[in-house]
């Protein structure tokens, strides 16, 4: 991949000639390359890097867009922290969401696509009707419909009642509120259920004959093979849908009209930041929050890529 | 034999069962728009209504506030097409770049790009705002539009995995023919590349059209409003609890996406496993 300016193959050619050539030949790959890539590069720095360079900024000013931004240090970053019980709320509330919602989302997932990995016809029928939640769940329709659904008369409370549990003010109770978005991005465990059957139907059936033989049940074949060979897979999913709920905005802001109610049990991250920006135009605050969660998520990947060595298995490495 | 049997018949019993749970929630969605708009919640365990009302239709269709949602279609169309092409074909040069040739700085402008794929979009969308403020592009589609001109790191990262798979004698024997690199992309990778394309709008189209932050943020004026604005214009509306036609309106702006779905089913799925993301 990187060029050495030394290497010339070519030893019977005048040097310099060669050299020269060379050189032009590299110089024109170059060109060529970047003129390919140049969307992304312009792209990058226009829509990302140039942003984020504003918006750390930013985070160190007063700023409503307005007037011109007042350097004010640190305070944001201590306000979040120590003078905003909203914020902290926030924080809350996306927490049991993330660490409650991608943890069952992709036990699912998982759990549905092992069902899903046989030989019967209908399984292309079931894995369609599973997917399809995934593809329209990120739309307002949606969003709309599952407001609806949790309505103090919607089917939600009828189902409840029907095993015997009276009826949940999922529209009062703020502790009840988030696990409206919780179900919700558990019925999107379509996507997740893909990957994993992709990932399922590369592990050779010969495995789980030889450890049949060996007389091992569904349990440990489940631990010492399913799991090891399907944990880079599961990592990957974990740590891209991680992100991804930490940015969940649409179903927050449709289910509790923009207000994060009751009582902030709606109140995702993404909408917070939104109203802080775009409601009271706080942009610095807003851009200071930005970058809290940047540094959280980058830490938490981190943290996900570094243990991954002891918990993921690398066919490849000879793990086996 | 006929335990077999008895094993397969309780496992289709189990797996339907949990697909109509899934399903149901839009199953009721689908029947109440056809039910009278005060007696939804009353008749909420009942699926099927007890007079048809299909004029949830028509007056959902003519909107809220004097818009009609025929617009709100046509709004997002424009933003879905102009989209979905400059997204195809800027992800597909980029993605040609990286996959086939070499050039000084590309590991590193690989690795740009794929943590641009894990960033949170967040930290961008105030700077953006403020961008965009000062071109005078609010209450304009071009914030939505323009920056999918400049490629999108996971259609670049999906074509990529795809244009790896074409051999590469392909390009020495057309190298050697004298083909230039430019030709190398328009004329032999892009045509091979189509199913992969197809994935990417088919992608591009459903982002495009589920979107509500980019017209929540950029959209003022309810002329220029989208289908997904147009929703939260009737949610918005609730108050006059005209539920039968929100939840019409509602069923309308799903239908071209489930239609993709079940069209493209293949490509969809293939496009899932193959890079292992959703985006």
């Amino acid at each position: 991949m990187r060029y050495s300016p030394t290497t010339s193959k070519t030893k019977n050619a005048p040097l310099a000639l060669n050299a020269s050539y060379s050189r032009k030949k590299r110089l024109r790959a170059n060109l060529t390359g970047y003129a390919f890539i140049s969307p992304f590069v312009i792209g990058f720095l226009a829509f990302t890097f140039i942003p984020m360079l504003v918006s750390l900024y930013l985070s160190f000013t007063k700023y409503n867009l307005f007037a011109d931004p007042v350097w004010i240090g640190t305070d944001n970053y201590v306000k979040m922290f120590t003078g905003d019980a909203n914020y902290l709320n926030s924080v809350k509330v996306t927490f049991i969401y993330v660490f409650v919602g991608v943890p069952l989302r992709l036990a699912f997932a998982l759990a549905v696509a092992m069902i899903l990995n046989s030989k019967s016809r209908m399984v292309g029928f079931y894995r369609t009707i599973y997917y399809l939640p995934s593809i329209i769940g990120g739309s307002v329709a949606v969003s709309i419909m599952w407001r609806n659904i949790f309505s103090n008369e919607g089917i939600v409370n009828s189902a409840l009642n029907l095993l015997g549990i009276p009826n949940v003010s999922w529209f009062g109770n703020p502790n009840a509120s988030v696990f409206m978005l919780v179900t919700l991005s558990v019925w999107q465990f379509g996507s997740s259920m893909l990957i994993f059957l992709a990932g399922l139907k590369n592990i050779s059936q010969e495995m789980y004959e030889a450890a049949s033989v060996d007389g091992a049940g569904a349990v440990p074949k489940f631990f010492k093979i399913t799991l090891p060979l399907l944990s880079s897979v599961v990592l990957f999913n974990m740590i891209m849908q991680t992100i991804g709920a930490f940015m969940t905005f649409v179903p927050a802001y449709i289910i509790s009209k923009g207000e994060g109610g009751p009582l902030g049990g709606t109140m995702l991250y993404s909408l917070y930041l939104f109203r802080q920006a775009f409601m009271f135009s706080n942009m610095g605050y807003a851009s200071a929050m930005a970058w809290i969660m940047l540094l959280f998520v980058g830490v938490l990947t981190g943290i996900l890529f570094k243990t991954s060595k002891a918990w993921v298995f690398y066919e490849s490495e000879g793990g086996r | 034999m006929a335990s077999h049997r008895a094993k397969w018949t309780l496992y289709h019993i189990l797996v339907g069962a949990l697909a109509l749970v899934m399903l149901y929630p839009i199953i009721w969605m689908l029947m109440s728009s056809f039910k009278e708009s005060r007696t939804i919640f009353a008749t909420a365990n009942q699926l099927f209504p007890q007079s048809w009302h299909f004029e949830n239709y028509t007056t959902g269709w003519a909107g809220v506030g004097g818009y009609s949602f025929g617009m709100y279609i046509f709004n997002s169309l424009k933003i879905v097409v102009l989209s979905t092409v400059g997204v195809a074909l800027s992800s597909s040069l980029i993605a040609f770049g990286f996959a086939r040739l070499n050039f000084f700085g590309k590991p590193f402008w690989f690795a740009v790009m794929m943590l641009t794929l894990m960033l949170p979009a967040d930290v961008v969308l105030v700077p953006q705002y403020i961008i965009y403020a000062k071109l005078e592009w609010l209450n304009s589609i071009k914030p939505i539009v323009v920056p999918q001109f400049f490629g999108s790191a996971f259609f670049i990262f999906l074509l990529i995995q795809f244009i790896r798979t074409i051999p590469a004698e392909l390009d020495d024997a057309a190298t050697i023919d004298g083909c230039g690199k430019f030709r190398l992309y328009s004329h032999i990778i892009l045509p091979l590349i189509k199913p992969a394309l197809a994935t990417v709008a088919i992608f591009s189209f459903y982002w495009r059209w589920e979107d509500l932050l980019g017209p929540v943020l950029y959209l003022n004026s309810p002329d220029k409003y989208t289908v997904s604005m147009g929703l939260k214009m009737f949610l918005d509306s609730e108050s006059a609890s005209n539920w039968g036609a929100m939840f019409a309106m509602s069923i309308v702006s799903l239908l071209p996406v489930m239609a993709v779905f079940f069209i493209f089913q293949k490509q969809i799925v293939e496009g899932i496993s193959t890079t292992g993301l959703k985006g």
